[in-house]
This record gives structure tokens, sequence and C-alpha cells, in this order.
């Protein structure tokens, strides 16, 4: 290179920017640590240092009658995460979890499988854009928008009234459990929030499944005998499986971190999310609020691990 | 398999499935132009635009939209740069610790937001940083990477690489190829992802409530709107507004880079 750029025996002459990129074009290895490092040192400096901080401060000990955090190492955080109203928290979410994603499944199906097997062209192109967009759409708006929508004589219970569906409202909301006063105040209004809010994330990826289905194997499951409802049972739902445990590796993960939902619909008592706010916020109890972030880490890795089994990582 | 008809029940479950996503959103744009002051009831008693002019005379929700803006450009800026190199460096070779650095870039989205948002508080208290606007940039651009990385590593993967070698033949020299050949290629790509992540970016909150320290962005002004309900109208009409500049971006991603296999906005 030396020689080259020193003589007037190049070809060309050469701007320097342009000498470098031939450098680097010659140098493979050189150019790929080149463009590593801007990003490596951004995730490594900003990202895997603040988890680690975060690990590293959940051993802190908190001094419960100065309200301090001292710099003892201690493992007292997570023990307390078993006790009992701790673990209340940890089961509700888990439970709210769950039931979101289950619900969302069977919501999503529908439309996943219309999309998939029997839209085509435009209808197909404006099924992609109208679950896209409302997944994309602003999450604090969509939340504003069911507190609107749940309120007293507000738009469901209009709706409600209008189909002469009061008693039936009554009686859901009687349930011990997942009742309450009112929907805006209940569990159930806080799981249709939540449904709402994940579905589009439960959708495409089944859609996705769904996509690469090949149409002859239903043609031959139909010529073998086998009635809709059957082909339905034995076909098309197992290969739908892994897109519903993608679609559920989001709902499930995605719930058990909100601390907005919780706190804006539903009965009081606190979620994983909003345990960890009020512990670092409004107690300063940085060491336990380092602890509860865990628990969903630690819930999710497990969670993984089981949908992973069910091929949910090729149909991410 | 097409030939054959949906039963009415499937076609009546999918639309009903559209109805329920879309139906709060209308929601939304309705009560925007709700005459009424502090009730939600339904049907709205009337509608009028005089709120957009009270709302967008409001300093405070001038200065949260300022703020958030001016956030969002920066992160997306920021993550355009690093999502762009780390998608050049990874699309075509494989090496050791790959695969670690694909799933370091998708972790700050796969986890909650609250994982996310605490560790970088507790890595800022920990170095007396102050929060601030930086550090809402910080976080935002954390995440808002793996956006931009997503399209243009799909773009650089069904770019031939032909082309890059059939550039060089013609005698172009490395800067030209790249100023000619893949930054053209790229182009729409990282226009697309950069529209996502600037929408991803202005309407974050969950990190942002951990990073922001006294600033308030939008998002954060229209949560404390709502939990101590007042002014509703104004909030209305801030929430459409929110609503609007967080689709439109991913209306024209989807737009800019439909026909290809991976079509942005497919993942969030």
């Amino acid at each position: 290179m030396t020689a080259i750029s020193g003589a007037s025996a190049s070809p060309a002459v050469r701007s320097a920017a342009g000498r470098f990129a031939d450098f680097l074009y010659r140098r493979p290895n050189f150019y790929l640590l080149l463009l590593l490092v801007p990003p490596l040192l951004w995730f490594g400096a900003v990202y895997i240092a603040s988890l680690l901080s975060l690990l590293w401060q959940s051993l802190y000990t908190f001094d419960d009658f100065t309200m301090t955090v001292s710099h003892t190492l201690t493992l007292a955080n997570y023990t307390q995460l078993f006790d009992a109203a701790n673990f209340d928290i940890i089961v509700r979410t888990v439970v709210m979890a769950l039931a979101v994603s289950v619900f969302s499944a069977m919501l999503a199906f529908p439309v996943a499988y219309y999309m998939a097997r029997y839209a085509t062209g435009r209808t197909k192109a404006f099924f992609y854009i109208a679950v896209m967009l409302p997944m994309w759409t602003s999450y604090i708006v969509k939340a504003y928008a069911w507190t609107l929508l749940l309120a007293k004589e507000g738009v469901t219970s209009w709706f409600i009234h209008g189909l002469g569906l009061d008693a039936v409202l009554q009686f859901l909301l009687d349930i011990p459990g997942i009742g309450g006063n009112t929907l805006s105040t209940s569990n159930i209004g806080r799981f249709f929030v939540f449904t709402y809010i994940w579905l589009p994330f439960m959708i495409l990826p089944i859609q996705a499944a769904l996509e690469r289905l090949p149409p002859s194997l239903l043609q031959a499951s139909a010529d073998l005998g086998a009635n809709p409802l059957r082909t339905f049972r034995h076909v098309i739902f197992p290969l739908a499986i892994p897109g519903i445990a993608a679609g559920s590796i989001f709902t499930f993960s995605l719930t058990l971190g909100d601390y907005i939902v919780p706190q804006l619909v539903g009965p009081p008592g606190l979620f994983l999310g909003s345990m960890v706010y009020v512990q670092q916020g409004a107690i300063g109890n940085m060491p336990m609020a380092a602890a509860f972030t865990l628990v969903p880490v630690v819930l999710i890795a497990v969670y993984l691990s089981m949908v992973k089994k069910l091929g949910a990582f090729d149909a991410l | 398999m097409h030939s054959e008809k949906a039963s009415v029940w499937l076609k009546a479950a999918a639309w009903g499935g559209l109805v329920f996503l879309h139906f709060p959103i209308f929601i939304i744009a309705l009560y925007a132009f709700n005459t009424e002051e502090s009730a939600f009831s339904f049907p709205p008693p009337g509608l009028t635009t005089k709120w957009f002019a009270v709302a967008f005379s409001r300093n405070d929700v001038l200065e949260s939209i300022g703020l958030s803006l001016q956030i969002a450009c920066m992160a997306t800026l920021l993550a355009l740069l690093l999502g762009t190199l780390a998608a050049a460096a990874l699309y075509r070779r494989n090496f050791f610790g790959r695969d670690s650095i694909t799933l370091m870039m998708i972790l700050p989205i796969a986890l909650p937001g609250i994982i996310t948002g605490l560790a970088l508080l507790s890595a800022f208290k920990a170095l007396d940083i102050q929060p601030g606007i930086m550090t809402i940039v910080i976080g935002h651009a954390t995440f808002c990477v793996v956006i931009v990385y997503n399209n243009v590593v799909a773009r650089f993967r069904r770019t031939s690489h032909s082309l890059i070698e059939a550039s060089m033949d013609l005698g172009a020299d490395g800067w030209q190829t790249f100023r000619y050949i893949i930054l053209p290629n790229l182009g729409t790509a990282m226009l697309a992802g950069g529209m996502l992540a600037f929408a991803l970016s202005f309407d974050e909150l969950i990190v942002t409530t951990f990073t922001a320290g006294h600033e308030k962005p939008l998002p954060i002004w229209l949560l404390n709107q709502l939990t101590r309900p007042r002014d509703v109208p104004v909030t209305n009409v801030v929430a459409l507004m929110v609503m609007l500049v967080t689709m439109i971006p991913v209306l024209l991603a989807y737009l800019l880079t439909r026909g290809g296999e991976d079509v942005a906005g497919s993942g969030k």
C-alpha cells in the first residue's frame, strides 16, 4: 500500500477515502472489526453493563428503619421474594399472563387462519395493514382508549345496555376473583385490556405458521375421508402450534412486565411490574426492585425453554 | 385451496377480530371532538373542533411535543448508525460470537421494559449521571437499534453480492461502490427502519419513566393526565395526535418495503 500511495505508478490518482475503502476491501477482518466496534461498544458499555449493575445492586442491603441502601452484600432480597405477600404478586401476574395468552390465541386464530388461507390480493394486504397498525399504535393511547371504553356511562356499558345484556354483565362481575364493582375496577376489565393490546403480536406469528402449511396436506386429509373438523384437529391445529407458541412468548412476556395497565384498569393489588416501580420509586429500595426484576427474567427463561420444544423459535 | 370459500362463521370471526382491533382507535378519534368536558358518556352529546386550538395553545403540551420529537430524532439517528453498521457486519460473514451479538441486540425489546429501564437507572445512579434528555435518548437508542438492524439486514440479504463484485470489476473503488451501489440499495430499508424506530421512540413509555428524571416527554405527560384526570378534552386531542404520529411512519415504512420477503413492521 505504501508503495502505491507514494508513487505515480497507481493507474489513477485516488482520493484518500478511495484508498481507504480499497484497504478495507483487502482486509475483511479489519473491516468487520471496524463495523462492529461502535455497536459492540454501545451495547457493552450501555446495556450489558447496566444489566450487570442491576444484578449487582440486587445484592445490596436495604435498611428498613433508616430507609437507606448500604453496600453490604446479602441474599436477603431474594429470600424475601418468597414471602407470602410477594409470592402472591408473582402468582397473580403469572395467572393473568397465562390467561391473556390463551384468550388472545383463541381470538387470533380465526383472523390468522382467514388471512393465511382465504384472503388474497388486496384483501390480504388490507388485513395485514389492519393488524400491523394497531400493533404499532401508541401503547399509552390504546390503554387510554380502554379507560374511555370502560368508563361509567361509557361506550361498553352503552352497548351492553342497548343489547339488553346487563344481567350477563352483572353475573360476570359477581363472580369472586375475576369480578368487581364495575368493569373498569375488575380483573375482567384488565384482562380485556391486556388481550386487546397484545392481540396483534399473536395474530402475525400464527398467520406466518399457517402460511407455510401446504394446501396438499389438507387435500390429502380430505381425500383420506376426514371431515373438516377432523382435518382441523389433526392437521391444521398441530401445525399451527409453533406459531401459537411464538405469539405466546410476546403475550406472556409483555404482560409479565407491564405496570401501566394494572395502574389504570382493574382492582388494587400490585403486579410484578408495579411492585418494581413502587419499590424503586416511592420506597427507594433499589435492591428489592432489582431482585424483583429477576423474577420475570427467570419466568421468561423457563417459558422459553418450554415453548422451544413446541417449535416456537422456528416460527419467529 | 384458495378456490374454496371460507365459511360464514370464519369470515365473521376474522372481520370481527379486525373490528375489535380498530374500535378503540376509532373511539379515540371520536372523543377528540367531544363537546363534553369532564365525562365519557356515549354517544357524545355533540362534536366540536375547538379543543384542538385549546390543546395547541397550551405551553406544557407544546413543550412535551417538542421534547418528544427531539428525543425521537436523536434516538433514531443513533439507531440508524449503529443498526446499519451491525447489519453490514453480520449479514454475510459467519464468525464466532455472531449469534450472541444478534441476541444482545434483540434483548432490549424482548425483555420487559421495566428490566431495561431499571437497569439503565441503576447504572446512571451508580455513575452519578443526572437523568435528563440524554439518558432518555440512550435508553431509546438501545432498543431501536434492532428495528433498524432487522430492516437493513433483510435488504442486505436480498441485494446480490455479485452487484458489488461487478462494480469492482468495472473499476469502481470500494468507496464508489459503497456510494453508488450499496447506499442506494439500502436507502429505502434505512428510511423504513428509521421511521419505525422514530415511531417506537416517540411512544415509548416504560423505559422512559425510569430514565426521564424531571423531563416530561409526551407519553409521560399523557400518563400523568390519566392518573390525575383533569383537562379531559385536551388529553383526548393529544391522544389522537400521538396515535397519528405513531401510525403514519409505520404505514409509510410498510409502503417503502412492500414486496420484499421481510416487510417493515411485521415485528415490533
